[in-house]
């Protein structure tokens, strides 16, 4: 039915926009999505009846309003304040202006707020911009349903009693904040990234939610070349994901890869984007990291071993971004460079904080192999298959090919 | 924190036991065992052979009732079980989620009982 699909449209083009305009004044969300809950459902029974109107997002914004307003004054009677009446006419001048304004930058702020608990502030950001629900937000961050739902009850109280503003952030700040929110973009990425790889599919990823919010912000700040970078990253990955499936459904890794089953038009996007951002001299975390996937591209397409310059980005992302994922990856650079020693003495200094961590005992595993410590490799990749969720990924690495690509 | 995991597969998987792709079955059971005792989170867990080897016994009257197979037929079934030693639900979780049978079958993660208060 054509009302039901326009109000569908509505609800996952306009959410994020109408909840962050709905709750940029009260710093409720909670009250604000509850409004706006209403508003869907209201504009599900009104419009196949008595048509769709001119504006259907403001007909939402309306509505919800109204609604936020009428609770808001039942609220009001005890503590009725002149905060409230000038929150009231503020909003009566802005519902004048022909546009709504957009706050979803505001909106990325304020759910990655420091006083936000970290893990509560990319699904929050998933929630309140996209309006996913928190059943499907716990299983790609693998917790309970009713964990992510208390998570995110916490988060929103917080935003209300400690009166977070939606705002952007002072310009002393604004990096370290900006920071926060492409952590938090890339952290709602790599959930859809592993989720998506499982075979049976049941965990729905969240891998194009995440690059529609790095599109978004990007949106917002054109001229940020460390936004551009992460949504590079995001490009270059999804660029290869259907190629580390074979037919069979089994795992391929990058070495094995077909460049021909490699989506061109992600790709490009992201060399552009890539280059953009580079004119900017101001390299960080995400321009390096897709800097790399672009090296490893370039490296499968022509057959050129590119390990020099591949190496020399690992140790400028390590120097600005420290982290375990990107030491690994470096001493896998370097055992596939022919430097097994020094790869396994770079992995040695990170086993204390490795026991448990599957990409570690992988990259062992080869290093040890590259070493001709067959035995030890072999256990190596073992404990590595024990350590995966994937099932494509455990019978890939208990497998002979695991050694011989 | 001690946690049971309780492994159930689909009749299917469980019956890769038997089959030429027994190896491949092993194999995964066998590495995801070796991580968790690796790693020293495992006190204590056992496989069980197929359901269709249970007997159930019931007592009525001070008479034994003993049939042969399981107490009831299920989509799935239990194919194993361990106790692990862990801080807190959510490593259990991540446990849970590396199970061989977690993607075709389910795992059950259930508290250990504390003793009850004494007197």
């Amino acid at each position: 039915m054509e009302a039901r699909r326009i109000a569908e449209d509505a609800a996952r083009t306009a959410y994020g926009r109408l909840l962050a305009l709905l709750a940029s004044r009260s710093r409720d969300i909670a009250a604000a999505e509850d409004a706006l809950a209403s508003a869907f459902a209201a504009a599900l029974q009104h419009w196949p009846v008595s048509g769709v109107p001119a504006n259907p997002e403001a007909w939402l914004f309306t509505t919800a309003r109204r609604t936020l307003g009428a609770a808001r004054a039942r609220a009001a009677t005890a503590s009725a304040g002149e905060a409230m009446l000038a929150q009231l006419a503020e909003e009566r001048a802005e519902a004048a202006m022909p546009d709504f304004p957009d706050k979803r930058l505001k909106l990325l702020f304020v759910c990655t707020h420091p006083a936000i608990a970290e893990a509560a502030q990319a699904p929050l950001m998933l929630q309140t911009v996209l309006g996913l629900d928190a059943a499907r937000i716990a299983a790609a961050f693998l917790v309970t349903p009713a964990a992510m739902g208390q998570a995110l009850v916490r988060a929103k109280g917080r935003i209300r009693a400690a009166g977070i503003a939606f705002t952007v952030p002072q310009p002393d700040v604004r990096p370290a904040r900006l920071a926060a929110i492409r952590s938090a973009i890339y952290a709602a990425y790599g959930t859809g990234w592993e989720a998506l790889t499982t075979a049976d599919g049941r965990l729905a990823g969240l891998a194009q939610e995440a690059e529609y919010l790095a599109r978004l912000l990007l949106a917002q700040l054109p001229d940020d070349p460390e936004s551009a970078g992460l949504l590079a990253l995001i490009l270059f990955c999804e660029a290869r994901r259907s190629a580390r499936r074979d037919s069979n459904g089994d795992f391929v890794p990058l070495s094995r890869q077909d460049p021909k089953s490699w989506s061109m038009p992600h790709i490009s996007e992201a060399e552009v984007l890539l280059r953009a951002a580079a004119r900017h001299h101001s390299p960080g975390r995400f321009q390096l990291e897709a800097a790399i996937q672009s090296l490893h591209n370039h490296q499968r397409m022509t057959g050129e071993p590119l390990s020099a310059p591949l190496l020399g980005l690992y140790d400028r992302l390590l120097a600005v971004a420290p982290s375990i994922g990107a030491a690994i990856a470096r001493a896998a650079a370097l055992a596939q460079a022919g430097e097994p020693a020094a790869a396994l003495a770079a992995l040695d200094a990170l086993a204390a904080r490795c026991t448990s961590h599957q990409p570690w005992w992988a990259a062992r595993a080869r290093a040890l192999h590259a070493s001709g410590k067959r035995d030890a490799a072999q256990l190596a990749a073992a404990r590595a298959a024990g350590l995966t969720t994937d099932p494509a990924v455990r019978a890939y690495l208990l497998s002979n090919k695991f050694f011989s690509d | 924190m001690q946690f049971a995991l309780l492994y159930n597969e689909t009749p299917e998987e469980q019956g890769r036991r038997d089959t030429a792709d027994a190896p491949a079955y092993w194999g995964a059971w066998s590495a995801y065992m070796g991580a968790m005792a690796a790693a020293g989170v495992m006190h204590s867990g056992q496989g069980l052979l197929p359901p269709a080897t249970a007997t159930t016994l019931r007592t009525a009257g001070g008479k034994w009732q003993v049939h042969d197979g399981p107490f009831a037929d299920t989509k799935e079934q239990l194919g194993g079980f361990v106790i692990l030693e862990v801080p807190d639900l959510d490593t259990a979780l991540e446990w849970a989620a590396r199970a061989p049978c977690a993607g075709a079958g389910s795992v059950e993660i259930r508290p250990v009982m504390p003793p009850p208060p004494a007197g």
